[in-house]
């Protein structure tokens, strides 16, 4: 029955060597949660649908040297702009180049991006808003309105501007990139740590003795964390797109580097007659980010305790 | 009873609001001894609540400010300590049970996770000792299967049992003094005398004091040894638990007695104080109860009366007892 799959039941044991045996013990609670976590996410089909997009996607970006037809950057210019055919399944861009085999590269570059920005704007976005929200007063107001600052610039003319000064290259992008996204996670995280501060929780844990960054560690944040994770996929794809506009102008990945947002860029000149150019890579940006998407929701409403059995 | 173990003087507390300065709380002396369980009583709002919460500095500052007066745990006034100085007695050795057990567990961790962190927070040691002593309480508050409870979260729980929970974590550590703020208000009957018989037993074993706050009068007869009636952000009578309910001295609480629906009393209208409880933005002048008092004399409009004790152990706040009064 359904509802028995829901129970947990305590893995056999099996002996393998001491020390495995000695952590198991010790982690046992934690690894229970996982396999049940596991479970319930193989339950679902979204998150199933979500995992084997990003999985493909990972696997792809791992074995493009193995997989890919031809070299990403190899110049062929009797090839140019050659339709979808046998030889090119997805076409040949302005030089020549093979675009299966530069879209399969692609997923390398711009899934660390997406990926590096999310973990760095998140991690600081979220422990910026919560200290803020927790804090209140003039340190909120403070930090809140820094936020207000850096987003009142649009963000692609920000990131442009702090890659340029940081100089081009495709890590600096990243951090640009991640510098423009903090205040989105901060402001989402300072707005639920309100909410999180005037729970009884948080009174109960002053009453027993919680300094302040115990509690923004240890309360706001863990209660914060499912919303991270669901904004943390919609702004990977958001991260993807801006970091693939710094690429078109220069100031992201360099040149022959295939990136599947400097491709669009490009290949944007020849939408009229070579549609190809352009419509695989951004295709793969669209499923990338939609598996994302729909496994971060997933995601969330397996980890939310209050829903999870 | 033993020596003074909490020494509140002349407490008086203040919350700035748009509307108006609350007075919330003026001039509240009481003493908490050693060992003993002192219950507070009083209607909705008339300060109970805050009053446990001035104790560990938890009032929220602003809109709320102590304005006056001294609170004296061990002979240290808790209102002049630093901010790391009562974070060592919070939990440590004045812990706090609060109304709502639904709300006051994190929803995000299991149980286990949240008391052990409070055991290794204060008494440093390592977690598989915290997860003995946790067993050890759960075990002590007679909750079946600890282990199993430890690793779950909190709403897989039961009220009863959360607060259960609750009550072995605040005392987990071994405190002085518990504050419980109306621990029971939100459990069925039934549960609640499981849960007020394990909180007694628990404490009496431990020597640790409690202050209990309630409404219930049915409650505080059975477990306190003391009471202190509150009114309107004073305290308007002190007395052993027996002697008060025997002979009430100050008019507010014989009011509250005559209001309890008693079952061998037949259908008999139940006497009500007339009138309602007084904001606090702008209370009665002189004694807060006057206005809805029988019998009112000639200065309750004017003075605040004076803590008087006319009998021993047994203080009220009323001018009646003035030596000038009903003598």
């Amino acid at each position: 029955m359904a509802v028995n799959g829901a129970q947990r039941s305590i893995p056999e044991p099996i002996t393998l060597n001491p020390l495995f045996d000695e952590f198991r013990k010790q982690y046992a609670w934690q690894i229970r949660e996982l396999l049940f976590t596991i479970r319930l996410l193989r339950r679902n089909p979204s998150a199933v649908a979500g995992f084997v997009i990003i999985v493909a996607m990972v696997l792809m970006a791992l074995t493009a040297p193995l997989l890919a037809p031809y070299n990403p950057i190899q110049l062929s210019l009797v090839d140019r702009l050659n339709p979808p055919c046998m030889a090119h399944f997805f076409g040949t861009d302005e030089l020549g180049r093979d675009i299966l085999s530069r879209v399969m590269y692609g997923a390398r570059i711009s899934l660390w991006i997406g990926v590096v920005v999310v973990l760095i704007a998140g991690g600081l976005g979220a422990v910026i808003g919560a200290v803020s929200g927790y804090l209140g007063k003039g340190v909120d107001n403070l930090i809140m309105r820094v936020m207000d600052v850096i987003l009142s610039f649009p963000p692609l003319v920000l990131a442009m501007a702090l890659a340029a000064a940081l100089g081009p290259s495709l890590n600096n992008a990243i951090l640009a990139v991640a510098f423009v996204m903090i205040p989105k996670f901060a402001r989402m995280v300072r707005g639920e740590a309100l909410a999180v501060k005037e729970r009884q929780f948080i009174t109960a844990a002053r009453a027993s003795g919680a300094g302040r960054f115990w509690i923004v560690r240890h309360h706001i944040l863990p209660n914060c964390f499912s919303s991270v994770i669901v904004l943390g996929t919609l702004i990977l794809g958001e991260a993807i797109l801006i970091a693939a506009s710094l690429s078109f102008i220069g100031l992201g990945a360099q040149p022959p580097t295939p990136e599947w947002g400097a491709m669009i860029s490009v290949g944007r000149k020849f939408l009229m007659d070579q549609w190809w150019y352009a419509t695989f890579p951004g295709l793969f940006i669209l499923v990338t980010v939609i598996g994302f998407n729909i496994f971060g929701d997933a995601l969330r409403d397996v980890l939310d305790p209050r829903i999870r059995r | 009873m033993g020596a003074t173990l909490l020494e509140i003087k002349d407490l008086a507390v203040q919350f700035f609001t748009y509307q108006g300065t609350v007075r919330a709380l003026e001039g509240v002396s009481l003493t908490v001894q050693q060992g003993e369980i002192l219950g507070l009583v009083g209607e909705t709002g008339c300060g109970k609540s805050v009053l446990a919460r001035c104790v560990l500095r938890l009032i929220a500052d602003p809109p709320g400010k102590i304005t006056a007066g001294e609170i004296r745990f061990k002979g240290r006034d808790l209102l002049k300590l630093g901010r790391r100085e009562i974070r060592q007695i919070r939990g440590n050795e004045i812990s706090m049970i609060f109304q709502e057990p639904m709300s006051s567990l994190n929803p995000v961790f299991t149980v286990g996770n949240q008391m052990m962190e409070v055991v290794i927070l204060h008494q440093r040691v390592g977690r598989d000792e915290a997860r003995r002593i946790c067993v050890d309480m759960l075990r002590q508050v007679k909750m079946p299967d600890p282990e199993q409870v430890l690793a779950k979260y909190p709403h897989e729980l039961s009220g009863g049992m959360r607060q259960r929970a609750m009550i072995a974590m605040e005392l987990a550590c071994r405190p002085d003094l518990l504050l419980a703020d109306e621990p029971t208000t939100a459990l069925d009957v039934t549960v609640q005398a499981q849960v007020l018989s394990i909180l007694e037993e628990l404490t009496r074993q431990s020597g640790a004091a409690v202050l209990f706050i309630s409404h219930d009068l049915g409650v505080i007869a059975q477990l306190c040894d003391r009471v202190a009636v509150m009114y309107a952000g004073h305290i308007a009578e002190i007395a052993p638990v027996a002697e008060l309910f025997a002979s009430p001295l100050h008019p507010y609480t014989s009011g509250l007695l005559q209001a309890i629906p008693r079952i061998d009393e037949g259908k008999a209208a139940l006497k009500v104080i007339p009138g309602a409880v007084p904001g606090l933005i702008d209370p009665p002048r002189g004694c807060r109860f006057h206005p809805r008092c029988g019998q009112r004399l000639a200065p309750c409009d004017r003075e605040v009366p004076a803590f008087l004790e006319p009998a021993p152990g047994h203080c009220v706040a009323c001018h009646l007892y003035a030596s000038g009064g009903r003598g």
